[in-house]
């Protein structure tokens, strides 16, 4: 069954959490992931294999590159799955 | 007699095994405070994103052919064997200055091995693995008694000062092995290919017929897609070192060492962590004041490796590649050690590991 957005939202803040220490209360949908949580590429490219495994989806490399806020990759997840 | 037109084929030993190694690299350190201001970055930043405090480099006149020959005449020399028993050299390179005649044919010149084959293999950084397998093919083939395989760049050459996705990773080295016959299986089968599909995810800025007619505004250089070459370099990679290890009829535990292609600590630590490797398994580790020497990076990690973990030699190692193509294969390593002034051969995987 599909996730509801906030539960991508929780899922995706343990997963950041997991890479980089940024306690999962500070990311928000509103946040950017280089600009507030200051996530570096590589990290957001590990971030996005294991949301593709938490997640079952698929997030193509062309795609990270308009993931620029939380809100973006929760959206794109959330689409995906349906 | 009536005459028989029946063909003689060559028929090789059973087994290989990698004798010897040896290591060349740049004769310039290069921090990264030398590199900074074109890229408008910080020794910091680049420490955070890439474990790279410095990397070596080499003087404008020396050439990555002269590189590759200094490597060679020291694993040659470690083997022990004469010279004339080499019956071919690969040179895995892309730092090639001409279209033609090949590095490798001048390597094998100056490496005094005689008129022997030598070609070039242009694999970038799986350029040694791929080397690796075909001089285990032309041994077990019976085309040649040992092989002197040699990864040799200059990267510095193929770089722009002022690009943000590579040129400050690359340094110049060369890394060289020769293999030679073995009593028993010592180089397990190579798991190796090539995807197309990522084509343009390391790239040059443009050909050398453009640069010619004034279509480019400087010289072709590297570049390439970090997010990319990431992903693939150690999600597929671990796919295909798992692979290896699984041909080759051994488990991660049976592991000495891992010795993955130098192109960046964080894909280094990524891909350890993502093939779940025991304590006990060392990393080849040699970037972080080498800098990713492409097709030169994993002998001289193993280089590096072997002389920091001498009781290392003998063991089971998995080499791994990365970028658009790939090679991995562990394999018995044996380096003859030096004692008292005389070569002695390397303790047999049987006698150093059970």
């Amino acid at each position: 069954m599909a996730l509801t957005k906030d539960e991508v939202l929780a899922g995706l803040a343990e997963l950041i959490n997991d890479e980089t220490g940024i306690a999962t209360d500070s990311v928000e949908l509103d946040k950017s992931f280089t600009d507030d949580l200051d996530i570096d590429s590589i990290s957001m490219m590990t971030i996005v294999v294991n949301a593709e495994e938490k997640f079952d989806v698929k997030i193509p490399d062309e795609e990270v590159k308009n993931l620029t806020t939380v809100g973006d990759a929760v959206t794109y997840i959330v689409n995906a799955q349906s | 007699m009536p005459h028989d037109p029946r063909l003689t084929q060559a028929v090789g030993p059973q087994y290989t095994r990698i004798l010897s190694l040896g290591a060349a690299r740049g004769d310039l350190d290069v921090p990264n405070d030398d590199i900074i201001g074109p890229i408008d970055s910080s020794d910091e930043w680049i420490r955070q994103r890439t474990g790279i405090i410095s990397r070596k480099r080499a003087s404008k006149n020396v050439t990555a052919a002269d590189l590759a020959v200094a490597a060679g005449s020291e694993a040659i020399e470690k083997a022990g064997i004469d010279p004339s028993r080499v019956g071919a050299v690969l040179v895995s390179t892309i730092s090639g200055t001409m279209a033609t005649p090949s590095v490798s044919t001048l390597v094998a010149e100056r490496l005094g091995v005689g008129t022997v084959p030598a070609y070039d293999v242009n694999a970038a950084c799986a350029g040694y693995t791929y080397g690796i397998a075909q001089a285990d093919a032309l041994i077990r083939s019976g085309l040649a008694e040992h092989v002197v395989v040699i990864g040799a760049e200059k990267l510095s050459e193929m770089v722009d000062p002022t690009d943000r996705s590579i040129s400050f990773l690359l340094g110049d080295g060369a890394g060289a092995a020769v293999v030679g016959p073995s009593d028993e299986p010592a180089i397990s089968p190579t798991v190796w290919g090539s995807d197309g599909s990522h084509w343009s995810s390391i790239w040059m800025t443009g050909t050398f017929q453009q640069w010619r007619d004034g279509e480019l505004e400087s010289f072709p250089t590297m570049r390439q897609d970090g997010q990319t070459v990431f992903r693939w370099a150690v999600w597929e990679m671990a796919k295909v070192a798992r692979q290896a290890i699984e041909v080759a009829g051994i488990r991660p535990e049976d592991l000495t060492a891992f010795v993955p292609h130098q192109a960046n600590m964080r894909i280094i630590d990524e891909l350890a962590k993502q093939m779940k490797l025991p304590e006990s398994v060392l990393i080849g580790r040699d970037i972080a004041t080498t800098g990713n020497t492409s097709a030169a990076s994993i002998p001289l990690a193993t280089h590096r490796l072997l002389e920091e973990h001498p009781e290392a030699s003998g063991g089971l190692s998995s080499r791994s590649a990365s970028e658009r193509a790939w090679s991995t294969a562990p394999r018995w390593y044996g380096s003859p050690r030096i004692r008292g002034g005389h070569f002695e051969p390397s303790p047999r995987p049987s006698q150093s590991r059970r």
